[in-house]
């Protein structure tokens, strides 16, 4: 995989050159920061290059939305950091916006609005199917070909926004065989990471959470788990070691699996 | 002719529906309790998803062993109390099945009701093995030791008595027609009844008619002093689920509010022209309103009604990642707790002449301890499994927001956490001038 040649125009770029981007790419803190979660970042720059989408993120204008302290019950803090990101994508005119978290995506999409940022929200997985199905990017089956996927289903993507669909058909566009684990869809078990969990110990238990998930995706005997959340990945790879499995089981993120099947 | 019969079945009904409206009210007046929340847009969608959810019985099928099973009582219940207006009738005016008169359409209508209250006593038995033979997870799980647990089964014993009831009725009925016994004039058909009535064959006309009698006096009085149990029972949900999917939230389930007081706030501490020093507009003499919730007054009505319409099936424990990992959190003892508490309020309020006499207690801690909220990962999983649309997370996240807003009482890590989102607007520590590394690191 080559590294170079992302293209990454920020906001503040295109505006001085009067150009206005197709939508913007909101990177989060975990597509910025998290080394894992990073590399979906690449590999969706990668498509998003690849298939010539003017884009643009707002790099270092852009910050947390506030979701893990909305979720931790610090409503003050959610909104301070809310209205501080709405006043800058307002300020770029910003109308669409595209994300690889899910955490992200349901805090732009529901919880700006009624505080005065208003924008199409769409998850990374949408806009790749409609890229897909505008006929702007191709999906080849490559080395994924008849290869074991199961999905796990986030739940800010599913439960929360009802999108099940979207990173199905994409899978399924690799020729790979994608199977179901017995919780999935709106059933779909929590890989444990959500309302601010990420950030703390789990509370006394006889299990982690992500453990119990991981056992029901490993059921399926997949030779990888996907994801479409970078805290999901975090938890799945996680149980995956907890179980040896990682010699054979990879986790990726549907971004990653698209960008490696055309070898980007 | 005496009129004691009809007297005395006056006065019955009259008790019985006198009491049952007392607690009614009660009821309503607990439930008012809560904060006054704005549900009546999309009335369309609303009674869509009433006459889904509640009366068509969507949600509860997606389990299909108990959903089914739940509609053949839910079914059940609903058109065998079509009789129940014959018996009022018959009860007052000392007739005997007045509606007989239909002819071929009672007869009709008659062996439906025996059919489906035999389908009850089946589906009925087959509940009680599930709760205490098999012993299901969810019926065996810790949220329903003592009172709870003997609920269920006290409803279980009241339906099949009922049923029972109703078709010896029926059999004596049957007996005293084929006899040719006064009054008794030969209406009805009795497809399961018959196979009962054999057992009153050698026995006098009179002692068949005093359990004639006796079977329908009990099968009424039984069920007035059933439909009087509700208010003390789980089952109420035979009546709020009704309510409580009209009322319930129609947003993404991931969209939670926006406390509009913080907003006010936020706005004003944004707003490079606010004078800092200016006296608050408006009734500044009101108290700032407190920020989430500790007791069962600081929730919405919508909650409370949720908590009274529980009737703890647990489908929405046996969903949670928490629980399910052993965790202390049950979103059903959440609903439990709310109902609990706000029933001690309740009572608080009736013993102090209509006002609330603080008792030193509190939702937070006396019934829901911190562990339990720190728990939840708000994956929505209770929210989806619930068959009435109970929202367990509505309340969590209320607690949790008193907590660290009003308490400041969030765990360290979570603390650490925010004060990385403020101080540099990430969950972790690195700086936003960061952001944007990942684009030129190989």
């Amino acid at each position: 995989m080559s590294q170079e040649n992302l293209t990454v125009p920020t906001m503040a770029e295109m505006m001085a050159q009067g150009k206005q981007p197709e939508v913007l790419f909101w990177v989060g803190c975990s597509g910025s920061f998290d080394d894992r979660a990073k590399k979906i970042t690449k590999a969706f720059v990668k498509i998003l290059n690849q298939a010539n989408v003017p884009f643009a993120v707002l790099g270092t204008e852009e910050s947390c939305t506030g979701d893990p302290a909305k979720r931790a019950g610090n409503e003050f803090l959610f909104q301070m950091q809310a209205m501080m990101n709405i006043e800058v994508l307002n300020g770029y005119e910003v109308k669409k916006i595209v994300t690889a978290c899910p955490h992200c995506f349901n805090t732009i999409k529901n919880e700006y609005p009624g505080l005065g940022g208003k924008y199409e929200v769409v998850h990374h997985t949408e806009f790749l199917k409609s890229l897909l199905d505008d006929g702007r990017l191709t999906i080849e089956g490559g080395q994924f070909k008849g290869k074991k996927i199961t999905f796990h289903d986030p739940c800010y993507l599913g439960r929360a926004n009802n999108v099940y669909e979207a990173p199905r058909d994409l899978i399924e566009k690799l020729d790979a065989e994608l199977v179901e684990m017995k919780r999935s869809r709106r059933n779909g078990l929590c890989c444990g990471a959500g309302g601010a969990q990420m950030f703390k110990e789990p509370e006394k238990g006889d299990k982690d959470v992500n453990v119990e998930r991981t056992e029901d995706a490993l059921e399926t005997n997949p030779e990888i788990i996907a994801a479409g959340c970078p805290f999901c990945n975090t938890m799945l790879t996680d149980g995956v070691k907890a179980k040896n499995r990682e010699a054979n089981v990879q986790v990726m993120d549907v971004a990653e699996l698209i960008a490696n099947a055309k070898d980007l | 002719m005496s009129y004691i019969d009809n007297i005395l079945f006056v006065l019955i009904l009259a008790a019985g529906f006198g009491y049952f409206a007392r607690n009614i009210k009660k009821l309503i007046r607990n439930i008012k309790l809560g904060r006054d929340i704005d549900r009546t847009d999309n009335p369309k969608e609303r009674w869509a998803n009433m006459t889904r959810i509640a009366l068509g019985q969507s949600k509860m099928v997606r389990r299909p062993v108990a959903g089914i099973l739940h509609i053949i009582v839910y079914v059940g219940f609903v058109v065998i109390n079509i009789e129940l207006l014959e018996i009022i009738i018959d009860g007052i005016f000392g007739t005997h099945r007045l509606f007989s008169f239909m002819g071929g359409f009672y007869n009709v209508l008659i062996g439906f009701f025996e059919i489906l209250a035999l389908g009850v006593i089946v589906s009925v038995a087959i509940f009680y093995i599930r709760r205490n033979i098999i012993k299901l997870w969810r019926f065996a799980h810790g949220d329903l030791k003592g009172w709870p647990k003997s609920d269920g089964n006290i409803i279980l014993y009241f339906e099949t008595v009922l049923m029972l009831l109703f078709l010896t009725m029926n059999a004596a009925d049957f007996h005293l027609q084929m006899a040719g016994a006064e009054h008794y004039i030969a209406a009805g058909s009795f497809p399961i009844s018959q196979f009962i009535e054999p057992i009153f064959s050698g026995m006098s006309e009179g002692t068949v008619i005093i359990i004639e009698r006796a079977a329908w006096w009990m099968h009424i009085t039984g069920i007035l002093i059933f439909m009087n149990y509700l208010y003390f029972s789980k089952h109420l949900h035979i009546l709020l689920a009704f309510p409580n999917t009209f009322y319930a939230n129609l947003k993404p389930k991931g969209q939670f509010d926006n406390l509009e007081s913080v907003t006010n706030e936020v706005k004003l501490m944004m707003d490079p022209n606010a004078d800092p020093f200016a006296a608050p507009a408006g009734d500044a003499a009101e108290a700032p309103a407190k920020f989430g919730a500790s007791d069962v007054q600081d929730l919405n009505w919508v909650q409370l009604m949720n908590a009274y319409t529980c009737t703890e099936c647990g489908r929405c424990t046996s969903s949670c990642p928490a629980n399910l990992t052993g965790k202390k959190l049950s979103p059903r003892k959440i609903m439990m707790d709310t109902r609990d508490r706000v029933e001690e309020v309740g009572r608080n309020i009736d013993a102090n002449n209509g006002t609330f006499v603080d008792d030193g207690k509190s939702l937070l801690n006396d019934y829901i301890t911190q562990e339990e909220l720190w728990a939840c990962t708000s994956c929505n999983g209770c929210v989806e499994a619930c068959p009435v649309n109970i929202d367990p997370l509505s309340i969590i996240m209320d607690m949790r927001r008193y907590l660290v807003m009003e308490q400041s009482a969030a765990p360290t890590e979570l603390n650490n956490m925010m004060t990385n989102v403020e101080n540099n607007g990430a969950p972790w520590q690195y700086s936003q001038m960061d952001r944007l590394n990942w684009k030129d690191e190989a």
